[in-house]
């Protein structure tokens, strides 16, 4: 008896949960409104059935429940009833799979003049490829990827030289034109999935897969990674941007080409030397680092990490947070640097300078740390020597109370929180594992020890 | 009367009850006793899967509170809890469990045919078990790539246990692909050859039918299982390249080329579906004997209901690909694998619409095993029709990946499967101990584990829809489609969670406290008409019949039969005039 009533009652409430649920599609914002369609077709049809099964199995128990009926009624097979309902059965599955036949038909087939454009994945953020006036993409190899040829591009193809490249997570995509991704991965699966374009697609290392859309709305959207691909698989972010055509064009035109990257000259240690002068007042002459002033070690770091810092000062990335008192201060001198050019002189010079042992200032209880830096050392390397590839700096032998500021200011927000901070919003998800102040410092003084 | 080899020379051979306590309880080659070998190791395994999933639920509920909770040990949570359920805990527990319990009790037989090698399967299984719990004790901790493994992910840099805790898990998976060969053989070499005088295999329970079929699906699809596992280890200890190609792992070039990452997932959805109804399969036939016991009619449409369980049998072989619908392959391979999806849900609502006609014109006793079979079809019929979503290829687009998928596979193949088990217990746990389980405690157990996964997985479906990704250690407030309403779902989600593994334990002690405590039960407590209740002994003895092996005269669902005066007539009661023979199908009588 309380199971029948159970029974109606799960039935009435998922029923009323369906209607009343606040959790739906996002608004879409490409043209495979037919993939929602075929939802609500298969809603229907399923449901009819959810409820009309379940109440016929309340009422059979209601009705035929012991001391009501006497004894059973005996009846092996009925071949009518049998063959009746499979029949429904059925008509109700083909009205399900044909419309969603039809639809897989037109995913499969790319519409004629779709621009291409490479989605490049790898632990754990993306990176894309135009491919520009030829309309080839030249040819790839994971084996000839490096810090300098992070696209893994082929250089004796022509075809590539004028490829766009756009190392960074965000894309950009005129609307209403339609879109062929072609996906690849460096390293192992991952997937590129915008929930408001609806479809996506796994990437491969080894293979090129794809899926096309025209996009149909302006906006940002996140990118996310739907295919698990490692530790810090949910903190792999994109955005994909769909602009207007003129906005596109002026963007796309912004990015560096292949033959443009390559043109990329090392920097000048020499020239380095005088644009580093101002910046010895505060972080030293040796880039020794000063805490009394707040200035961290310099020497020692990646090259490639102070390059992009030093662009993201410049540029308003970091250091624009109201509680960053000290980024603040790096502003103006940031914006000293001309170009990318004099960045390039003045962090060739930085390399050059002679990697003291900092003084450790921070304690800790060195075994929960080492627990902690198991998590770190995905990104940054089991010897915290830092890895190109994932965007993740030098952490052994720096400033130890400049690695703690940091970890705090990625936790309050005031780090990473920028929108184009992409690699800096990764660690400030990242940095709410460790719990407060302790593990912070458990943390940092096991980072003393690399 | 069909001949059957080994009945018919039953008096060539001697009985010879061992009696000493370890070749009785430890050393033991009896069928029943093999059972609850695999029994308890199973449920051991499964209450450890349990915790995993209630301390990943924990840090989805409430983020950044339990610090001890990283994302490597998320991840890896998730991927044993996984893969422990769904091989070691359901597998081990249909097959090892109640296919060597059931088998021989239904079929008439002494044993399995091959005892020996029965108890070698046991033992087998116990060290596959041992040396999964031996990977999560190495260096870096058990692997944490999802249980699907998928590779280069598995054996790379940057997923939890990529070393050690892969090798662990594979070699674990080998021995236990060792041990079921010998079960599964015995299974199906036992069913064919050893059932007793006059039970054709149209007579068969439907529960013998389950897990028959179940046995050969096993056979054929964990040989796929195995391959990939030996040569993955092979590419991860050795350098060859099977699954892997030319890769920059952490932005190194690797040693690796040439080899195909979906190669794996083809091989492992080649078993992997199966796998899912090895599971359902034995849950489909043993959920019809309960219903029809207990309703205590006949089950409706036996015929059909056989054909039902080897049609999605041979089915399963050829839907593999519905798992990998946006994996890459071919997108050509969606139109083939979506239809042969759909096609399987026919037989499978067959069997549905035969369960609830079988409680139709019934005699319903709502007993403890008949609220979690009924609980079953509810359950089922909610999972099986959200996989029409996600087996309709394009449907399957915006939702794979998401929180729908998960739902769908806990109600189909967690929480569904996971009812019949405990059905089962309450109903055959009198005939393996001669005595009930509490009632009430039954009854708490039922409410709050049927109420309270369904509390767990209904909303889930529609964080789904909404596209929240699945496998997320954390979901940050800067995905701007999230809104904190999910964030406050997770809390009650995990609510749930815990609710529902802490009524287990009433379960638990009510398995212990019953062993002594509980009402002794007679030998036919539920007056069924199969074999293993018309046993001399309950529990039965060694060799299961006494001297003479039964014979069986009638199919198993004489429930009810009009002019008998009692509502049910044992298979193994000839045709009289208080007892006629029913109106079974597809033999002579």
């Amino acid at each position: 008896m309380a199971l029948a009533v159970a029974l109606i009652v799960l039935v009435l409430g998922t029923v009323l949960f369906h209607f009343l649920s606040p959790w739906w599609f996002t608004p879409i914002a490409s043209n495979w409104e037919m993939m929602d369609e075929t939802v609500q077709v298969t809603f229907w049809v399923t449901g009819i059935v959810f409820v009309a099964v379940n109440l016929f199995l309340a009422y059979a128990i209601l009705r035929y429940r012991t001391g009501r009926g006497g004894k059973a009624h005996y009846e092996p097979e009925n071949k009518k009833l049998e063959w009746w309902l499979t029949i429904g059965t059925s008509v109700g599955i083909a009205a399900m799979l044909a419309p969603g036949l039809a639809v897989w038909a037109r995913f499969v087939t790319v519409p004629e003049g779709a621009a291409v454009v490479e989605v490049l994945g790898q632990q754990w953020n993306w990176s894309y490829r135009f491919p520009g006036e030829d309309g080839k993409l030249g040819t790839t190899d994971a084996r000839l990827i490096s810090l300098d040829n992070p696209f893994g591009m082929n250089a004796a193809d022509t075809a590539g030289h004028d490829d766009i490249l756009v190392a960074s997570p965000e894309l950009h995509l005129p609307i209403n034109e339609p879109v062929k991704l072609l996906l690849r991965a460096k390293d192992v699966n991952h997937q590129f999935a915008v929930p408001q374009f609806r479809v996506k697609m796994d990437m491969v290392p080894g293979m090129v897969t794809y899926f096309w859309l025209t996009p149909t709305r302006t906006g940002q959207f996140d990118a996310l990674c739907e295919q698990l691909c490692g530790m810090a698989h949910f903190a792999m972010r994109g955005r994909v941007v769909v602009d207007e055509q003129d906005t596109f064009k002026a963007w796309l035109a912004q990015q560096p080409t292949y033959a443009n990257t390559r043109e990329v000259t090392a920097g000048d240690p020499s020239v380095g030397e005088a644009l580093f002068a101002p910046c010895t007042a505060c972080h030293g002459a040796q880039a020794q680092g000063n805490r009394e002033l707040n200035a961290p070690k310099l020497s020692g770091q990646a090259a490639w990490y102070l390059v992009r810092q030093l662009q993201d000062f410049k540029n308003g990335v970091r250091g624009a947070h109201e509680g960053d008192v000290y980024g603040k201060q790096m502003i103006p001198f940031a914006s000293m640097l001309a170009d990318d050019a004099a960045i390039r002189n003045v962090v060739a010079h930085i390399a050059r300078l002679p990697d003291q042992e900092p003084e450790t200032t921070v304690f800790g209880d060195v075994e929960k740390g080492r627990k902690h830096y198991r998590t770190c050392s995905s990104c940054h390397g089991v010897d915290g020597k830092g890895i190109w590839a994932t965007h993740a700096p030098r952490l052994s032998n720096m400033s130890d109370w400049y690695l703690a500021r940091q970890l705090q200011n990625f936790q309050k927000g005031i780090r990473g929180s920028h929108p184009r901070d992409f690699y800096g919003s990764q660690m400030a998800q990242m940095a709410d594992v460790l719990a407060d102040d302790k593990a912070i410092n458990d943390l940092i003084g096991y980072v003393d020890t690399l | 009367m069909a001949f059957v080899a080994i009945a018919d020379r039953d008096h060539e051979h001697a009985l010879h009850d061992p009696q000493s306590f370890i070749r009785k309880y430890i050393w033991s080659q009896d069928h029943k006793v093999i059972a609850v070998q695999y029994a308890i190791v199973a449920i051991a395994i499964g209450l450890v899967a349990l915790t995993m999933s209630v301390l990943m639920r924990l840090q989805l509920g409430f983020p950044d509170t339990f610090a001890f909770i990283a994302p490597e040990n998320y991840y890896q949570f998730i991927t044993m809890h996984g893969m422990i359920m769904v091989i070691y805990l359901l597998t081990a527990l249909f097959l090892g469990g109640f296919g060597n319990y059931l088998i021989p009790l239904m079929c008439g037989s002494r044993d399995m045919v091959f005892p020996y090698m029965n108890m070698l399967s046991f033992w087998v299984y116990l060290l596959a078990v041992l040396v999964l719990v031996a990977g999560m004790f190495v260096p870096g901790g058990p692997t944490g790539a999802g249980w699907t493994l998928y590779p280069p992910q598995a054996i790379l840099p940057g997923t939890p246990g990529a070393s050690w805790g892969i090798i662990c898990m594979l070699a674990s998976l080998a021995i236990f692909i060792v041990a079921f060969t010998m079960g599964g053989l015995n299974y199906v070499t036992t069913v064919l050859q050893a059932r007793c005088r006059g039970m054709t295999l149209m007579r068969m329970p439907l529960s013998v039918w389950g897990i028959f079929t179940a046995s050969i699906l096993g056979l054929l699809a964990f040989p796929a299982l195995f391959v990939s596992a030996v040569m993955m280890m092979l590419d991860s200890l050795v350098g060859t390249s099977f699954f892997m190609p030319a890769v920059a792992s952490m932005g190194e070039p690797s040693r690796y080329s040439g080899g195909s990452p979906l190669l794996f997932q083809h091989l492992f959805w080649f078993f992997g579906h199966p796998e899912v109804y090895i599971v359902a399969l034995p849950a489909f036939g043993i959920v019809s004997d309960l219903l029809s016991t207990h309703a205590r009619r006949n089950i409706f449409g036996y015929r059909m209901m056989v054909w039902a369980i080897l049609a999605i049998g041979c089915l399963s072989f050829v839907v593999w690909a519905h798992h990998m619908y946006i994996s890459g392959m071919n997108p050509y391979f969606g139109f083939f694998f979506a239809t042969t999806t759909l096609i399987i849900a026919v037989p499978t609502a067959i069997k549905v619409y035969n369960w609830v006609l079988t409680i139709w014109r019934g005699d319903v006793h709502l007993t403890v095993p008949m609220l979690f079979a009924i609980g079953f079809i509810f359950t089922f019929v909610n999972g099986g029709l959200t996989g029409l979503f996600l087996g309709n290829v394009t449907v399957d687009v915006p939702l794979s990946g998401t929180y729908f998928v998960v739902a769908h596979f806990h109600m189909v193949m967690g929480v569904s499967p996971i009812l019949v088990v405990f059905g089962a217990i309450y109903h055959w746990y009198p005939k393996m101990t001669g005595r009930m389980l509490d009632e009430t405690l039954g009854k708490i157990h039922f409410w709050a584990t049927f109420i309270g996964t369904y509390a767990i997985y209904l909303p889930m479906h529609y964080l789904g829809i909404l596209g929240v990704p699945r496998r997320y250690y954390a979901y940050s407030n800067s995905i701007e489609f999230i809104p904190p309403s999910v964030h406050e779902v997770n809390q009650w989600i995990t609510i749930s969670a815990l609710f529902v593994a802490a009524v287990q334990m009433v379960f638990l002690f009510n398995l212990v406290w019953s062993l002594r405590h509980g009402k002794p039960s007679g030998d036919n407590p539920w007056r069924a008409t199969t074999l293993e209740w018309q046993t001399p002994d309950t529990p039965p003895k060694h060799g299961n019949w006494g001297k003479d092996l039964p014979v069986v005269y009638r199919w198993a669902y004489d429930y009810s039969v009009p002019s008998a005066p009692q509502d049910f007539i044992p298979q193994n009661v000839p045709p009289d005039d208080r007892t006629p023979a029913g109106r079974e199908h597809g033999v002579k009588s």
